[in-house]
């Protein structure tokens, strides 16, 4: 009842929230908050097309399925990077880690 | 009763589970926990085999588990006469044994570890016998294996322990490997690995070469497990396990499996003769080699280990005969037997702690019990009528004679000799004459121990009986009944006998008594003439006593040309490769000696130049690589959105 | 009728707005704690409209792995990490205004794609149910091998993890 329009702009928000999160924040924990609306926001664009576009609407809902399991298993990496990280560095502050410089 | 045959599998399992978690707060009652578990899966297996029994009917179900493509693997069970059969020796075998062994096991620190363990063997071993198909069969097969390594090397804290658990998980994973690629080649070539369509499939599918490899592939499942040659060795090093593991693992159970197995994809092998072919090469060569073997050995559960071997040879020459009656039921009979001789060892370890059959002698008086059901067994093993072994030992020779095949006719019958020779040199060193090693005390085991010994040698006197005359074959005929309809006729070797063949008997007979005989005169008598056979074929002798110098010969070819390449390779690293580079050092160092002296004239002056230009664009440029990961981040998302712009724009 | 349809699809509206509200202020304020629980209502919301889209059962995957166990793990590292996450020290860096001009270029940009190009829309959009048991079979039938390799990264996460958040022996 609502256009796939629609729900794609506001798929399309929270896309750039992400991007802008993933960018601006010092915090890695920040940044990976920020990951985790970008990955909603592509699982939203799939679930609406699969919805709209799709003739087999099981296939959309399967990948964000999929997302969902990736996205989860990203966050435990990062968030154990981040514990072996502060425990070694004792920061986790994104610009007074800069190893990979000149 | 039939239509919960999937729970029999389950109880032992749940002991295992209670036994694995709480065995630390039930300390004795873990034993309880694994008997009772047993006896629950008896009281469910028995009137399920029963059934079958009695209506000639074959029960199963199966529910789908994956779909892959056009193909669904299902998983379910399958009660069959065969599979009765099983479930018959399985069930009552394991749970006297599991009583044995609480006698047994009873001043052990890790008692429950050690039920847990029997516990999951059990669960796995039913669930292979009930199994309707390969993939589930593959399963418990594997978790099997595994139960036999923790087994083996339950006693880790010595060395020899952990390497033949070692030993035994490795030398049989080289024949489950090729056993799993067998069920991949079976369901490439036919889509199916239900054992009830497995026939029709293969028919079906027709005697194409993808098939026979497939049968030779599963029938290396049988060479591992079944400690068939070329992988034997791993059978013997087992016996460094609790005995009554021996008894229940490596006699009367687990070995068997890989016979079943045979029996289980008896359509696909019998449409195969060069297949059946190899079957019986290796069986014949395998219990004439055993045989051989135990002749001198000196340790009693390497006798009985090598024993086993020989005997499981002479199940696997049966199916590949095309006997399968002949070949279940002795696999059948030969677990109680065996089963009674194993534990009877373990009561003999038990009573003297020592394993030597040279320090033994005259226990017959101090152990009774032990020493009496003991000889049964033994009676039964070499072939004795009425025992149980003679009637399955004279149907396999009869399947012999019958193939026409006269040399594995006279092979099996020089075996037969060689059994009942061995095992009656081992009763008379342990049972007669006087005690060798003074320092021994041996007493009786405690009524645990002694009183499953007894229920065996009931078993190893009857089971035979079913399959005799007396019954009219019964045995025969209900295998033959259901399973193989179609086949048998195919192969007239399979076909139900009703009559006694006499020459054959006469012949098994003879064998056996002789071999007794001659065991009499050797050890029995004040003649002694052993030390004498010993040394003028002294040749055989240490062929013998060597076994065959199998452990050496596998250690020659494999295991030390793998170290010497390592060896050499390292060597090679050393010497070869670092040589090379240092002459390359060297030469290197001189070379540029000359040229060190164009460079700083000509060159620097060029390169300089570059240099100072470098710098400089690098200087602006590397502000751009600031270590800053989100930096990067923004760089790559504004190409993305570049490189779309660039894409999007007709 | 319609005037209950008409609620309806303002609550919906309505919910994407407190969204991406919500998304908003989960990457601006300045207390991490906070940005995470704006993250936990932006992930609630997000069910909402997959609730709108006949998504029932995965809004409510999303509900249990991600509001109950991904949010768990990111306050449990907040708690863990505690001194930067409040608000003593600047939580965003030089980048801000970069960011904030290439958001909205990549916003407008994108909207405008979204617009402009032609779906090609089902006839029975919108209206499609699908069961719990369809989805079942989808996912054990035509996508068993993903499913399968999904199970595996899953076990290697887990391992992962474990190894890579463990005291380091040597340091």
């Amino acid at each position: 009842m609502i256009p796939l329009t629609h729900y794609l702009i506001f798929a399309n928000f929270l896309f750039v929230i992400g991007i802008f999160g993933a960018l601006v924040r010092r915090n890695i924990i920040g940044i990976l908050i920020a990951l985790e609306l970008i990955l909603n926001a592509v699982n939203v664009n799939f679930v609406a097309f699969s919805q709209n576009t799709s003739p087999d609407p099981a296939t959309g809902q399967i990948f964000a399925f999929f997302v969902i399991a990736i996205a989860a298993a990203e966050a435990t990496v990062g968030l154990a990077i981040v514990l072996a990280l502060f425990r070694v560095r004792k920061t986790i502050l994104t610009d007074e880690i800069h190893l990979l410089k000149w | 009763m039939t239509s919960y045959a999937y729970l029999i599998p389950v109880f032992p399992l749940l002991g295992f589970i209670i036994n694995i978690f709480f065995g630390k707060f039930l300390k004795r009652g873990a034993a309880w926990v694994s008997i009772l578990s047993s006896l629950a899966s008896c009281a469910l297996g028995l009137p399920a085999a029963y059934e079958v029994a009695k209506t000639g009917q074959i029960f199963s179900a199966h529910a789908e588990w994956l779909t892959l493509g056009r193909s669904t693997l299902s998983f379910g069970y399958l009660l069959d006469p065969l599979a009765a059969t099983l479930l018959f020796v399985v069930t009552i075998i394991g749970t006297l044994i599991q009583i044995y062994s609480a006698g047994y096991m009873q001043d052990d620190p890790r008692f429950s570890r050690f039920f847990a363990y029997v516990s999951l063997f059990m669960s796995a071993m039913l669930t292979l016998v009930i199994a309707d198909n390969y993939a589930l069969f593959f399963m418990s097969w594997e978790v099997m294996g595994l139960c036999s390594y923790l087994l083996i090397g339950f006693w880790f804290e010595k060395n020899s322990a952990a390497n033949a658990g070692l030993k035994a998980f490795l030398t049989t994973r080289v024949g489950d490997v090729g056993f799993f690629l067998g069920i991949l080649t079976l369901f490439t070539a036919t889509g199916n690995l239900n054992f009830t369509e497995l026939e029709s499939s293969v028919h079906a599918a027709g005697a194409t070469p993808a098939l026979a490899l497939a049968a030779l592939l599963i029938f290396c499942g049988t060479i591992g497990k079944s400690a068939q040659f070329p992988l034997h060795v791993w059978l013997p090093d087992a016996m460094e396990g609790p005995t009554p593991v021996s008894a229940l693992i490596h006699a009367a159970t687990m070995v068997a499996a890989g016979v079943y197995l045979v029996a289980r994809s008896f359509a696909l092998f019998s449409a195969f003769p060069s297949v059946m072919q190899v079957v019986v090469l290796i069986g014949t060569l395998t219990a004439f080699m055993a045989a051989f073997i135990a002749l001198s050995a000196t340790d009693i559960k390497k006798v009985l280990a090598y024993s086993t071997i020989s005997q499981l040879g002479y199940m696997v020459t049966a199916l590949g005969l095309g006997s399968l009656s002949a070949g279940t039921f002795h696999l059948m009979t030969h677990a109680y037997f065996k089963a009674l001789l194993f534990l009877g060892a373990g009561s003999v370890i038990h009573g003297t702690h020592s394993q030597d059959i040279r320090e033994m002698g005259g226990l017959l008086k101090k152990m009774p019990h032990t020493a009496w059901t003991f000889i049964i067994a033994s009676l039964a093993i070499a072939g004795v009528p009425p025992l149980s072994g003679f009637w399955s030992k004279d149907e396999i020779l009869l399947a012999a004679f019958d193939s026409g095949n006269k040399i594995v006719f006279f092979l099996l019958l020089v075996i037969a000799f060689m059994t009942a020779f061995y095992m009656f040199r081992l009763v008379f060193l342990t049972f007669f004459g006087t005690l060798r090693n003074h320092k021994i005390h041996p007493h009786e085991s405690p009524a645990t121990m002694t009183g499953p010994l007894w229920i065996l040698a009931l078993g190893a006197i009857l089971v035979g009986l079913p399959g005799s005359p007396f019954f009219g074959h019964w045995f025969s005929n209900f295998i033959h009944g259901p399973v193989t309809q179609g086949t048998h006729e195919i192969h007239g070797s399979g076909a139900v006998h009703h009559a006694l063949n006499w020459f054959v008997v006469g012949c098994s007979v003879a064998a056996g008594l002789g071999g007794i005989l001659l065991a009499a005169v050797f050890y029995l008598g004040k003649l002694n003439p052993s030390v004498w056979v010993m040394r003028t074929f002294k040749p055989l002798y240490d062929l013998s006593i060597h076994k065959l110098w199998f452990d050496e010969i596998y250690s020659v070819l494999l295991v030390r040309p793998f170290l010497k390449l390592g060896q050499w390779l390292f060597i090679f690293d050393q010497k070869a490769v670092d040589g090379l580079v240092n002459a390359a050092g060297t030469g290197t160092v001189k070379s540029s000696n000359l040229q060190g002296w164009i460079d700083k004239h000509i060159v620097d002056g060029l390169v300089n130049l570059v240099g100072v230009v470098t710098q400089l664009t690098s200087a602006t440029v590397r502000r751009v690589q600031t270590g800053l990961v989100q930096h990067y981040l923004l760089i790559t998302f504004v190409s993305v959105i570049l490189l779309m712009y660039f894409h999007v724009k007709p | 009728m319609t005037h209950l349809y008409d609620i309806v699809k303002f609550g919906i509206y309505a919910l994407m707005a407190f969204s991406v509200l919500a998304a908003i202020l989960a990457v601006t304020v300045r207390n991490l704690f906070h940005a995470a629980l704006c993250f936990a209502a932006v992930l609630i919301g997000i069910a909402g409209v997959f609730l709108s889209l006949h998504a029932d059962f995965l809004a409510m995957v999303q509900i249990l792995i991600y509001v109950g166990a991904v949010m768990t793990l990111v306050i449990f590292a907040i708690m863990l990490t505690e001194r930067f996450g409040d608000n003593s020290s600047p939580q965003n860096n030089s980048l801000t205004l970069a960011a904030f001009g290439l958001a909205i270029v990549s916003l407008i940009a994108f909207s405008t794609i979204s617009v402009k190009t032609r779906w090609p829309i089902q006839e029975n959009a919108g209206a499609l149910h699908l069961s719990v048991g369809e989805l079942a079979y989808a996912l054990l039938n035509t996508y068993v091998l993903p499913f399968e390799v999904i199970s595996v990264l899953l076990i290697t996460t887990l391992i992962g993890a474990v190894i890579i958040a463990k005291k380091d022996r040597v340091s």
